[in-house]
């Protein structure tokens, strides 16, 4: 979508944008690959710039000047404050509960915010093999919260996953206290569209945040279950000034890098 | 103690057809090198260990190395997917390849266990996904509070292969930058080989470097740029472009297939790896 006025932008950039203003100053993030490192380094280069950015590969506190292809660039080690192994970063950081947040990609998602990023197809006999959970199901146990990040169609929020990669609310209230995970889980899903959150009574997913120009119907239509839509909906601030530059200077820089090498 | 020897014959003595191979890196200090010896010597059979397979193991399992996979992320990664792995687990070509899946947390839990030499690791996670009920975890109690877990079986390897920087003329080898599990993955294994860009007189130990006694490991093997397009941290860098290449180079069974033939199979080693890369640049 392209909005008037003076500044212009498309669903991706909005998708980051809106992403990332759910990050706070300070708090530690654990990065995926993708939107979700992109939204957290635009959080950090606007109103976050003390977020503590934490990458699988062990690095904590990276600060790259632009975005890694992988979790493991050289950058990120050589801008970390600390350097650790991977059992480390997930036993005695990710385990504790001492991430305040997740950011998670994935290629399905059901009502209750569980995650398919393994098969589109039977497990035994995929039509699709996808990379599979890596990091994904214990971020999102044990992160203070998760952020999910992906398109909203009829192909991605469906009513039943192919496979359940990662639990978020599995079949409603009650399962994460059940299963002893100490997080909240999933506290919203930005799509192209909006932003879902979980009832606070059922934990399904309610559409809250519509972006400019988008109505509820096309909300509804890009999704696989019956959607709800909450009657006091609000509509997505357009990126600003500030944002968008902030965001079209990381993908600059990115875009130098990668002609670099 | 680490014998140092060439890396041909270090394979040829380290690694059988049907091992258990982990060949580790977390994106950092790969062993292509190593990948690629396996590939010229014909092994078969083996089950490959790694956390993040990419695109070494879908080299190995595109030319028919690998009978299973034991793995919880397998992609290339910022790119895409893995085309030869995809291609073996959807149509079963060139061989059909059973799967073992995990979490990153589980995979790491279970090399610590197996570098521990316990039965297994415990973590909080499983519960409540698919994958709880498609891998070899099992729920335990804890005998103190009650709490529910999740046991995963401890990775214990015939041979654990990684890449570092550095080692000296005794074989004691240190790595710096991104640790991965290259530490735990090693003292897992029956037997560790470490491929190093440099053989040093002397050790310059390193904050934050991580030290692989001697003693730990059976053989060392010079092989300068040996990660490539993996990084060595203060030798090379990523070759992010080779990654986005390799998507094509990938796709499809006969591309690939010249590609290995002309880069792997026909080379010596590592040195004429490079050649071949550097000659295809010039042509291109």
């Amino acid at each position: 979508m392209t909005a008037g006025g003076p500044a212009q932008f498309d669903a991706d950039e909005l998708m980051a944008v809106t992403a990332a203003r759910r990050l706070r100053d300070r708090a530690a993030c654990f990065v995926g690959i993708g939107i979700p490192s992109r939204a957290a380094n635009l959080a950090r280069r606007t109103h976050a710039p003390n977020c503590v950015l934490i990458y699988e590969s062990g690095t904590i506190g990276a600060k790259p000047d632009h975005l890694p292809l992988s979790i493991g660039d050289g950058e990120l080690a050589e801008t970390a404050d600390a350097v650790v192994s991977v059992p480390e970063i997930f036993a005695y950081w990710l385990q504790p509960g001492r991430i305040d947040i997740g950011f998670l990609g994935a290629a399905q998602i059901d009502r209750y915010a569980n995650l398919n990023s393994t098969v589109i197809g039977d497990y035994d006999r995929p039509r699709v093999r996808l990379p599979g959970g890596g990091g994904a199901p214990e971020i999102a146990a044990l992160c203070g919260g998760v952020i999910v990040v992906l398109e909203q169609s009829p192909r991605t929020f469906v009513e039943r996953l192919d496979f359940r990669s990662t639990a978020g609310f599995g079949d409603g209230s009650g399962f994460r206290e059940r299963l002893g995970y100490g997080g909240a889980g999933m506290t919203a899903v930005v799509t192209d569209l909006g932003v879902l959150e979980p009832d606070p009574e059922t934990c399904e997913l309610v559409q809250t945040q519509l972006h400019p120009g988008i109505a509820a119907d096309d909300a509804r239509a890009a999704t696989g279950w019956p959607l709800r839509v909450a009657p006091d909906v609000v509509t997505t601030a357009r990126p600003t000034e500030h944002e968008l530059v902030a965001l079209r200077s990381l993908k600059t820089t990115t875009e130098e890098r990668a002609d670099d090498a | 103690m680490a014998e140092i020897l060439d890396l041909t014959d270090a394979i040829a003595d380290l690694v059988h057809d049907g091992d258990v191979v982990a060949l580790e890196g977390f994106t950092h200090l790969i062993s292509h090198a190593a990948g690629h010896e396996l590939i010229r010597q014909r092994r078969r059979d083996l089950a490959l260990v790694r956390m993040t397979p990419d695109v070494v193991y879908d080299q190995l399992i595109g030319m028919g190395c690998a009978r299973k996979l034991v793995f919880s992320w397998g992609g290339n990664p910022g790119v895409g997917s893995l085309h030869r792995l995809r291609d073996a687990v959807e149509n079963g070509w060139p061989a059909p390849l059973e799967l073992e899946e995990h979490s990153h947390a589980g995979m790491a839990a279970a090399y610590a266990a197996g570098a521990s030499r316990l039965p297994f690791g415990t973590l909080r996670g499983y519960r409540g996904t698919d994958l709880a009920s498609h891998s070899p975890v099992a729920s335990i109690q804890c005998p103190f509070t009650g709490e529910e877990l999740t046991a995963v079986p401890a990775l214990r390897p015939d041979v654990a292969v990684v890449h570092a920087q550095q080692a000296d003329e005794a074989g004691n080898v240190q790595l710096w930058g991104i640790p991965g599990v290259q530490k735990e993955a090693v003292l897992a294994a029956d037997r560790a080989l470490v491929t190093v860009e440099e053989v040093v007189p002397k050790l310059e130990l390193r904050p934050g470097g991580v030290v692989l006694p001697s003693w730990v490991l059976a053989a060392v093997s010079p092989a300068p740029g040996g990660a490539h397009p993996s990084y060595a941290a203060g030798y090379s860098d990523r070759d992010n472009a080779f990654y986005r290449r390799w998507d094509a180079i990938s796709r499809d069974r006969e591309r690939f297939t010249e590609w290995m033939t002309r880069h792997v199979v026909e080379t010596k080693d590592i040195v004429e790896y490079h050649a071949r890369l550097r000659a295809a640049e010039v042509t291109a």
